[in-house]
């Protein structure tokens, strides 16, 4: 059991200056699972992220890869952020093969790589275009590719679908969950909707108002793909909206 | 589409082209009626003669036309390279590395506003009035636009597409190739045009005050052999090779950033 474990998360504290944001948060992830967070705003969920992907330092406490310290030097880490983050300047296959390129692949293995995910996400026949040229939604499925292209050890997403509308998101939310299912990656997905988290996870871990502890994990045994208006998938729902009354 | 897009074009160049003609009847004109005496501003046909005579004579001032624009190019070139590869560096790892920034910033700060001219005379007396004096003050008045907007470019650098790198274990100095230069190209292309007006401008400054040949210098013997026509034809072609330089600038940065015109 406990060499499943992919992310273990000990005491996980941050404070800017005087202000507390994240209080002792502990919890583990498996070997290839997918983990919804959702908590309030401004509760320090963009924090907590930042700090699994080591862009800053916690307080206190640690957050172990394969039981060693996390390091973007060592492991493969991906985060789609929450504001669009594609390189303007590269092609869409450029973009996809960013990664791998700051890694230092091998130009075959990259290329090889980037033909691939461009296979996977239908992208083909985009793949010397500009991001400039692409629609938004295009777009976003090139960003989500390039995070899935190395492998990750770890796949951060920072509610990548908030501006989207409805329509895309569900289209956007099947393709996570398809890219996931294909590569087996390891992912925590952020988000402050309640319906893409059941709709999403295999876990969501509930956050409280800042400084934010983990209210409660909640696990979906739900298989893929998941009815919205399925009797247990609206019985969560509104356990999860019930729980959330308390902000 | 596309045909809209040349046709625009051809409008555009039919527009540029009845600009130019419109110029040159109002020179025409001013001058045939007498408004204003061919000893101070020689008729086109004259400087069109001179353009012609000044391409095999040396004389009155001593080169011909080509080895005039040959010597003012040669200058040019080189203190605006100068300039412009020293002045992007500069920029960029200012803009980059704040230790570099809070130890060359005063610096530039006090000699910023020094304007390039202003140089000539202690250039003058360093170097003399030779090839090294004249690409000094060009270089110094190219300089200060490349560093500053290659400075200004890379801090505009998006953090986001700063951490997306870092979250892939990017160290600075890959981060500063992969994304800090990329996103500052558009600024550096501003700089480097500012650059080389400016250049091109100080130049004929420089040949004015110091030299022995060239556009500037050919153009101020015109003055003392009283011979409009010369200064007329200097300046048009100082005019004709700016334009073609910023011309070829603008191609070079289409090529680079050809991204932004496919939208
Ligand atoms: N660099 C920083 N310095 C000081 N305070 C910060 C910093 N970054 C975030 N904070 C504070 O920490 C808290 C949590 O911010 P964070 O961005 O992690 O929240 P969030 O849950 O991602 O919010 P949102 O739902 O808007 O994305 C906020 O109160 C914010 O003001
Ligand atoms: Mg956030």
């Amino acid at each position: 059991m406990s060499e499943s474990v992919k992310i273990h998360v000990e005491n996980l504290t941050k404070k800017y200056g005087d202000l507390l944001v994240l209080d002792d948060i502990s919890f583990r992830i498996q070997k290839g699972e997918f983990v919804c967070v959702v908590g309030p705003t401004g509760c320090g969920k963009t924090t907590f992220l930042n700090l699994l992907s080591c862009l800053i330092e916690p307080t206190h406490g640690r957050i172990l890869i394969d039981g060693i310290p996390a390091d973007p030097k060592k492991h493969d880490i991906a985060f789609v952020f929450q504001e669009p983050s594609s390189f303007p300047w590269l092609t869409v296959k450029g973009n996809i093969g960013f990664g791998m390129r700051m890694k230092g692949w091998p130009r075959e293995k990259r290329e090889k790589r980037e033909n691939e995910i461009l296979k996977l996400m239908g992208l083909e026949k985009f793949a010397e275009s500009y991001p400039g040229q692409l629609s938004v939604s295009t777009e976003q499925r090139m960003v989500i590719g390039r995070a899935f292209a190395m492998h990750p050890d770890l796949l951060l997403m920072d509610e990548p679908y908030g501006q989207m509308d409805v329509k895309m998101r569900f289209y956007l939310e099947d393709e996570v969950i398809r890219l996931w299912k294909e590569t087996g990656t390891t992912v925590i997905f952020i988000t402050h909707n309640i319906e893409e988290a059941i709709y999403l996870a295999q876990k969501v871990l509930i956050l409280t108002n800042k400084p934010a502890k983990i209210k409660e994990q909640l696990s979906i045994d739900l298989p893929h793909p998941r009815n919205v208006s399925d009797a247990e998938f609206i019985r969560m729902r509104k356990y999860v909206t019930e729980q959330i009354k308390w902000w | 589409m596309k045909k809209e897009k040349f046709l625009h074009r051809r409008r555009f160049l039919l527009a540029s082209l009845l600009t130019v003609i419109l110029f040159i009847a109002v020179w025409a004109f001013v001058v045939e009626t007498g408004l204003v005496s061919t000893r101070y501003l020689p008729a086109p046909a004259q400087v069109l003669k001179t353009f012609v005579q000044k391409l095999s004579d040396p004389k009155p001032e001593g080169s011909t036309l080509g080895a005039n624009i040959l010597s003012s190019l040669k200058v040019a070139s080189v203190g605006f390279l100068l300039a412009a590869v020293l002045g992007i560096s500069l920029g960029l790892f200012m803009g980059w590395y704040p230790p570099v920034e809070k130890f060359v910033k005063p610096v530039f700060e006090i000699i910023r506003p020094i304007p390039p001219v202003a140089w000539i005379p202690i250039t003058i007396m360093l170097f003399g009035i030779g090839f090294k004096a004249k690409v000094f003050i060009i270089f110094f008045g190219g300089f200060i636009p490349c560093v500053i907007n290659a400075y200004t470019g890379i801090q505009l650098t998006s953090r986001t597409l700063i951490q997306v790198a870092r979250t892939y274990g990017a160290g600075s100095w890959k981060i500063f190739w992969a994304v800090g230069v990329p996103s500052s190209v558009q600024m550096i292309f501003a700089g480097v045009r500012i650059a080389l007006g400016v250049s091109w401008t100080t130049l004929v400054a420089a040949e004015m005050l110091a030299a022995d040949s060239g556009l500037g210098y050919m153009i101020l013997m015109g003055r003392q052999f009283a011979r409009p026509d010369i200064i007329v034809l200097g300046m048009l072609i100082i005019g004709g090779i700016g334009a073609l330089l910023s011309v070829v600038l603008m191609r070079i940065e289409q090529r680079m950033e050809h991204w932004r015109m496919k939208r």
